[in-house]
């Protein structure tokens, strides 16, 4: 069993020989990947339900349709990525070849969490791929089912020499961030991204870190309240609660509260049904210990449970439940609760709720419901957050146009279609010259003379290209 | 005192004046009238820190800034307005788009070899990326740092782009305190402590660092011309440019050559003795004086070698066949030494590289256009400039920066303007349209999961830039054959009334 060093040596060599590099190696790997995952979407699933009780439904579209989509735009995509970008010159560069060439890294690590195993394991691995890269792939331990079966299919799909699964847990972990990576990609908590971060820093190795937070929900103003219950106990309750980007916490005004409780009881009651432990399309929470952290944040809290807080320890089962009178220093706003418990803060007017929202770390989605679209831009403008979503939930990470990320404490970086290609990517600038016109080069050559500068400044501005048009 | 001022910045930042787009331009103007105004006062203070030449602070300096912050004017609009992309069917109807946003308080670590573009080039992103930024330049560049901090509040808002100045203990107060950004410009052993003092806040940081830029001089090129720029780009400064050529690689027939060219433009640059010329440099301070001396020691030089410690004067100094594992090999020179190492040809040259740290830039003088096309592809660095050196510095449009060891991040123009701000994804959905909706909410069947699947799938609902064209194209010839068609029928029609008329006229 090979060392975690002995690993990224192997995938150095690989690298440093140059098969990585060429588009159709890419394309085949990818190509692969895609075929792992159509040829083997029985058994994902089963290790997906294993892991999380994930109901097959969730799986299909936020592990398999959201990788093939990711898949199909990077193989669609990747000769136009792979060209050089040739940018607007100077006078003084009028004649020569500038361009900026996009190459591999080198030897990437991907950590990838519990929650989402397929999808926030194998979405960086496309990127880093497309881009040209070797990869080792940390999935985790906490979704063993998972993370067994990736161990298998990986090897079998794509090449041995380039891409390694490295399994265990923190200490193994710790091992593998003693070696020096080109690139890291972290999913999961801030005090792990700290520890991350200072290994990388030894090294001076760039990071991109996808965090979470707590993402507020914010309804305000005249709203249709039962198509924003729907869609926030959608984007609440998928996967159990156990999303990066599910909103955390809801902020509303009192009236608003008490439309906006039975509205969210009724659209519960129509998912999964009146009895939820029974309903197949409902997940579990991923261990023990988290349901034991959950449970004892739920113990804590001084608010008041208007819906659900059934629970069986057994089974890993908190039933969907929103609790009513919360207030800021409540247990419940103390961490990101990542779990199906929804907490409903009321603030007095629009202004205090953007103040709430601000007072804490920048979130890594934001979330406003509200037909006004006065609303909707004032949030917008007077809040930073990683991404944002006027009158929905979490949808936007199905969009490989956007930059998937955080700001602040929710993150550094950002991934999904290109974007997931230029975090893996060095953009090498180049200037390809000409031995001709050394005598305009004799402008910037001493002995220098006060006439000279004048010639220069006009031949080094941005704009002189355009006066000789 | 460091601490205060990073608060009050922070106090002026969320006071919400630096998100409209007048007050950035309003201090970016200001900005540009303090290096147009100031600009004598300038080359006092760089003349007195480094015995910068008079024309030498515009060229390397000034021109730069000046250029950025016209570009930033110029296209501030354009950069700070929403980026549209792509979007599914689910989202046809939805605004989809990425929004740049201020990050909040930078922090500008600057450095003291060319303190001014260092320290302002960035700040110029800074505010047109709507930040509130603290600037501390190197305090061993003090008389630029001085009047840095003298000038600035006098022409920037006096809360949102403090100066601070001090040493060792003040950068170190100042990483204490947390930031939304850190740019770092300076060498990567200090890279490494603030990218650790970073974590602890989990503050992103850019980081500018050095190394070793090697410059290859095939034996097929104009060696007169490629010697004329290199000498250029290694000794303006006295060396000590990040992006300078750190040393030469050629092969040993045209070793001779190349130090006879070297030779001849030193003449004509400096004269007989560069000490006496108004346009050579001196060396920052005596620490890097002994530095740069101790790394001669043992080997003799074929040009230069000259010394004069009471002005911390190194003559250009150029020394041939030097070992690889030489000292001066081992670590950034930054200073008027210029090794030459022997290689037997481009792919030993290339391996060279490899073999060591990516640098911050490569420079290779070669006429064969294919084989450079295969050095830049089998090396990698920050930047590359064939046929000349430093040259990708001065064109804003390409991103400034390093890899691996010689940094992370990058600026220069609409560069600093992202590296600066905040990409946000931005999605503007209504409530309407609800049962759209539908499919994708349990209970789940096998029918709505299909629907749900089908308005995810990208590949058939591609709504892109390419496939508008292929869909335009395919109407346009679709229409094309349509009116070929009727064309043929109406030729047809009429050649059978023809017909008809002419065996009407017969019978």
């Amino acid at each position: 069993m090979a060392t975690e060093t002995q690993v990224v040596e192997k995938l150095r060599a690989t690298f440093r020989s140059g098969i990585t590099v060429p588009e159709q190696f890419r394309r085949t790997q990818l190509n692969n990947l895609m075929a792992m995952v159509n040829e083997n979407e029985e058994q994902i699933l089963k290790a997906l339900h294993q892991d999380l009780a994930k109901p097959k439904f969730e799986a299909i579209l936020s592990e398999l349709v959201i990788l093939t989509n990711e898949l199909h735009y990077a193989i669609s995509n990747l000769r136009s990525w792979m060209q050089p970008e040739y940018v607007s010159k100077s006078l003084a560069t009028r004649f020569d070849d500038c361009f900026v060439q996009r190459e591999p890294l080198g030897v990437v690590l991907i950590i990838a969490p519990w929650n989402y195993p397929l999808q926030l394991l194998l979405l960086p691995l496309v990127g880093a791929i497309a881009a040209g890269n070797c990869a080792v792939i940390k999935p985790s331990e906490i979704s063993l089912a998972t993370e067994n079966l990736m161990a298998e299919l990986i090897p079998r799909y794509l090449s041995q020499d380039c891409y390694a699964v490295v399994r265990g847990g923190p200490e193994e972990t710790k091992a593998l961030l003693e070696n020096r990576f080109d690139h890291i990609f972290y999913t999961g908590s801030q005090s792990v991204a700290r520890s991350i971060l200072q290994a990388a820093s030894v090294h001076l190795t760039p990071v991109t870190l996808e965090l979470g937070g707590k993402c507020p929900g914010f309804i305000y103003g005249h709203v249709n309240i039962v198509a924003a219950a729907r869609r926030l106990v959608w984007a609440k309750f998928f996967n159990a609660g156990q999303s990066c980007v599910a909103p955390d916490y809801l902020l509303c005004t009192r009236a608003t509260q008490d439309t906006l409780v039975p509205a969210l009881r009724q659209a519960l009651e129509d998912f999964y049904g009146t009895n939820p432990q029974t309903c197949p399309d409902l997940s579990r929470i991923v261990s023990p210990r988290h349901w034991t952290r959950l449970m004892n944040l739920l113990g804590r809290s001084k608010g008041k449970v208007v819906v659900g807080g059934e629970s069986n320890e057994e089974d890993k089962y908190i039933a969907p439940t929103v609790l009513v009178d919360v207030t800021e220093d409540d247990a419940l706003m103390e961490e990101e609760i990542f779990g199906p418990i929804l907490p409903i803060i009321t603030v007095e007017s629009l202004e205090k709720g953007i103040e709430f929202i601000n007072c804490r770390e920048k979130p890594l989605a934001l979330y406003v419901f509200s037909d006004e679209s006065s609303v909707i831009n004032m949030v917008l403008e007077k809040t930073s957050s990683g991404g944002f979503v006027s009158n929905d939930g979490i949808i936007h990470m199905s969009l490989p146009g956007l930059p998937f990320g955080g700001v602040g404490g929710s993150g550094w970086g950002s991934y999904h279609g290109r974007w997931g290609f230029e975090t893996f990517s060095h953009r090498k600038a180049c200037m390809l010259r000409g031995w001709a016109l050394e005598r305009l080069n004799g402008l910037r050559y001493p002995p220098y003379r006060d006439d000279k500068l004048g010639w220069l400044r006009w031949t080094a501005s941005p704009k002189s290209s355009c006066a000789l048009m | 005192m460091e601490r205060q001022a990073v608060n009050r910045a922070k106090e002026a930042f969320l006071s919400g004046r630096t998100r409209p787009l007048e007050f950035r331009l309003q201090q970016l103007h200001a900005l540009q009238r303090m290096i147009t105004e100031k600009e004598t006062e300038i080359c006092t203070s760089l003349k007195q820190d480094i015995n910068r030449s008079q024309y030498d602070t515009p060229l390397l300096e000034l021109i730069g800034i000046e250029n950025e912050i016209s570009l930033a004017i110029e296209k501030l609009t354009q950069w700070a307005a929403p980026r549209q992309v792509d979007r599914n069917i689910l989202t046809v109807s939805d605004e989809v788009y990425v929004q740049p946003e201020p990050l909040g308080v930078v922090l500008i670590i600057g450095a003291w070899n060319y303190p001014w573009a260092v320290t302002l080039q960035p700040l110029v992103g800074a505010i047109a990326a709507g930040n509130a930024a603290v600037v501390k330049p190197s305090e061993l560049s003090e008389y630029s740092s001085l009047l840095l901090r003298a000038l600035l509040p006098r022409y920037l808002d006096k809360d949102l782009y403090p100066v601070v100045t001090g040493g060792v203990s003040e950068t170190q107060e100042l990483l204490r305190l947390r930031f939304d950004h850190i740019f770092y410009t300076g060498s990567s052993t200090v890279g490494k402590v603030v990218m650790e003092a970073a974590a602890r806040h989990l503050t992103p940081v850019t980081l500018e660092l050095g190394g070793k830029s090697p410059c290859y001089i095939d034996k097929n090129c104009d060696i007169r011309i490629a010697c004329r720029r290199i000498t250029w780009g290694k000794f303006v400064n006295c060396g000590q440019t990040c992006i300078a050529p750190d040393y030469i690689l050629c092969e040993p027939c045209i070793q001779g050559r190349v130090v006879e060219c070297i030779r001849q433009t030193l003449l004509e640059f400096y004269g007989a003795d560069p000490k006496c010329s108004p346009d050579y440099g001196r060396i920052i301070n005596q620490r890097h004086f002994s530095r740069i001396m101790s790394l001669m020691e043992g080997y003799t030089p074929v040009i230069g070698g000259q010394t004069d410690a009471s002005q911390r004067y190194i003559a250009p100094t150029v020394l041939k066949d030097v070992p690889p594992h030489s000292r001066l090999m081992q670590e950034e020179i930054f200073g008027p030494l210029l090794p030459i190492v022997a290689v037997s040809d481009m792919d030993d040259a290339i391996r060279f590289v490899n073999e060591r740290e990516k640098p911050l830039a490569l420079y290779i003088f070669c006429s064969d256009k294919k084989a450079t096309k295969k050095m830049i592809e089998e090396t990698t660095s920050g930047g590359v400039t064939v046929n000349d050196v430093m040259m990708h510095y001065t064109l804003s449009s390409l991103p400034f920066g390093g890899v691996g060891q010689s940094g992370m991040g990058c600026y220069h123009g609409k560069h600093t303007f992202d590296q600066l701000s905040h990409q946000r994804a931005c999605l503007i959905r209504s409530l309407g349209m609800e049962s759209v909706n539908l499919s994708r909410y349990p209970p789940q069947d096998r029918r709505r999961a299909r629907r749900a699947r089908m308005a995810l799938k990208s590949p058939m609902i591609d709504l892109s830039k390419r496939t508008f064209v292929w869909a335009v194209s395919a109407t346009i010839i679709a229409f094309g054959l349509l009116v070929t068609l009727l064309v043929i029928l109406l030729i047809a029609s009429g050649l059978n009334c023809t017909c008809w008329y002419w065996r009407g006229w017969y019978y």
